[in-house]
């Protein structure tokens, strides 16, 4: 069965077409595909419009890079239906639906987050369960126990920023430009990580995160010293993000007798952090799985992945299925 | 157009800023806009907490910063039945703010807070409460709190504002 996947919950459009394995047959996501050749002008970086415009070029980009199909070029279509903006996931949901009448297959909404978890699949088909998923996004920043392929129990989660918008924030407060993460990754590796001790807010206790707190003493501290090179503030900043993600998705592994630790999201692809990773793993004897960077940012391969699982395993989603700005992962069991 | 007033306070930790925002979240009523504005780290993110506390939202109200825009469910008491929280942060066009449908939103029983919403102004609406945080040189946890409210409905409210942001 291929299952054809739309992602459009934030900044990225994304299609892509995945067979059983599951395995990517084709993955286009528009940041990588010159669209503004095609409509002429600049595109919009934000909001459903965006979404609408790129939309249909980017599916067809997906289904032609798939090689040659039968009518319909796909047996189901899988959409992200949140959590994320109601006006581009609109655009998706609807699209996919559309999609689905006109060529008269199944239909299934998928949670962005639960697609998160199968970007990991993807990279890596034999993982064994239980696992400690550390998702980090600009958007997110969640510890999750995963138990088995749709039983996830969210451990923590951020009670204010999340993790990547900590590295953006910062990234722009210290005129390292956009996007921030990559930035502060590249300039912190010039920098020494014990210029400032900046906090680790909770970073023994419980599961839950505040990085709020971590970008007001940023501020503070280069208020207070403005001569202070950006390098070391850099390399702190993300020493302090970087040794709280690591101690609390191990000490979560250690707590719930996981078999390893599964980095998701957009900030896995820092590279303190996937070292980290991958060394407190070894010392705890557990498995880390960082994931490939093209499974780090929003794809739709992960969408259309998920979607595979999820008809499997439960059936279409009815025609009725709404967009939902604040899903939960615990919503996708 | 009513005019406009202000009203400028003080708080001195981070616990007043949270506890300005709840008094002031009693103060909604369907429709709102309430504006804030202020330097990164300056306390945005508590005044919302309070807010949103002040609301009877449950859960943690997270950083819409990459969202956009996250909406919650008040608690039975409060004056609205859903907060809208978004930030203009990461928004470079004021048509992009018009994109994202706040009054749509709001559908007539929420209220939006919107964090950097002095970028957005001339699109939201000309009833709007800003809430200004600035920090204060030599006092680290100090910040300075500057209310302007305009259009009529705020104009009502000037007195409540006033009680509800006063030292205690």
């Amino acid at each position: 069965m291929r299952v054809l996947g739309i992602e459009t919950s934030c900044d990225e459009t994304a299609a892509a077409v995945v067979a059983p394995g599951p395995t990517v047959v084709s993955s286009v996501v528009s940041s990588q595909v010159d669209l503004h050749a095609r409509f002429g002008g600049v595109v919009p970086e934000l909001a459903g419009r965006a979404h609408l415009e790129r939309l249909t070029p980017v599916i067809d980009e997906a289904l032609s890079r798939a090689g040659p199909a039968g009518e319909p070029p796909v047996d189901a279509v899988a959409v992200t239906c949140g959590p994320g903006l109601m006006g581009s996931l609109l655009v998706g949901l609807s699209h996919a639906k559309g999609l689905a009448m006109a060529w008269d297959v199944p239909f299934v909404g998928v949670n962005h987050l639960e697609g998160h978890l199968f970007a990991s699949l993807l990279d890596h088909p034999d993982l064994d369960w239980p696992l400690v998923v550390l998702l980090v996004s600009g958007g997110h920043t969640v510890l999750v126990l995963v138990e088995g392929l749709g039983r996830y129990r969210l451990l923590g989660q951020t009670l204010d920023d999340a993790a990547g918008e900590a590295f953006d924030k910062v990234a722009r407060y210290l005129g390292l430009g956009y996007p921030g993460g990559p930035a502060i990754d590249r300039v912190a590796r010039e920098g020494d990580p014990r210029a400032f001790a900046f906090p680790r807010a909770m970073r023994d206790e419980g599961f839950d995160f505040s990085f709020s707190g971590l970008k007001t003493a940023v501020v503070r501290s280069v208020d207070k010293a403005p001569d202070a090179s950006s390098e070391d503030v850099a390399a702190s900043f993300q020493e302090a993000v970087v040794d709280v993600l690591v101690a609390k998705a191990r000490r979560a592994a250690a707590a719930t007798g996981a078999r390893g630790v599964c980095l998701a999201g957009g900030v896995a692809a820092n590279s303190l952090l996937r070292r980290r990773i991958e060394e407190a793993c070894a010392q705890d004897g557990i498995e880390a799985l960082v994931p490939t960077m093209a499974m780090c940012t929003d794809n739709a391969a992960m969408i259309a992945a998920a979607g595979q699982w999820r008809l499997a395993h439960g059936g279409p989603s009815p025609w009725s299925l709404g967009a939902e700005p604040n899903l939960f992962l615990a919503d996708a069991d | 157009m009513s005019g406009s007033w202000s009203i400028c306070v003080h708080t001195d930790r981070p616990e007043a800023t949270r506890a300005l925002g709840a008094a002031l979240a009693a103060l909604a009523r369907p429709g709102d806009v309430v504006l804030l504005v202020g330097a990164l780290g300056v306390g945005k993110t508590v005044f919302a907490q309070g807010f949103a506390v002040g609301l009877g939202v449950e859960g943690p109200v997270t950083s819409p910063t990459f969202t956009l825009v996250r909406q919650y469910r008040c608690g039975p008491t409060a004056p609205v039945r859903q907060l809208v929280h978004a930030d203009l942060y990461r928004l470079d066009h004021l048509s992009e703010v018009a994109d994202l449908a706040l009054f749509e939103l709001l559908g007539g029983d929420g209220v939006a807070l919107v964090e950097w919403g002095d970028v957005g102004a001339p699109v939201l609406g000309e009833a709007t409460l800003e809430i200004t945080l600035v920090p204060e040189p030599e006092e680290p946890d100090r910040r300075s709190v500057r209310l302007v409210g305009r259009g009529a409905s705020w104009a009502e409210r000037r007195a409540a504002v006033a009680g509800a942001v006063a030292p205690r």
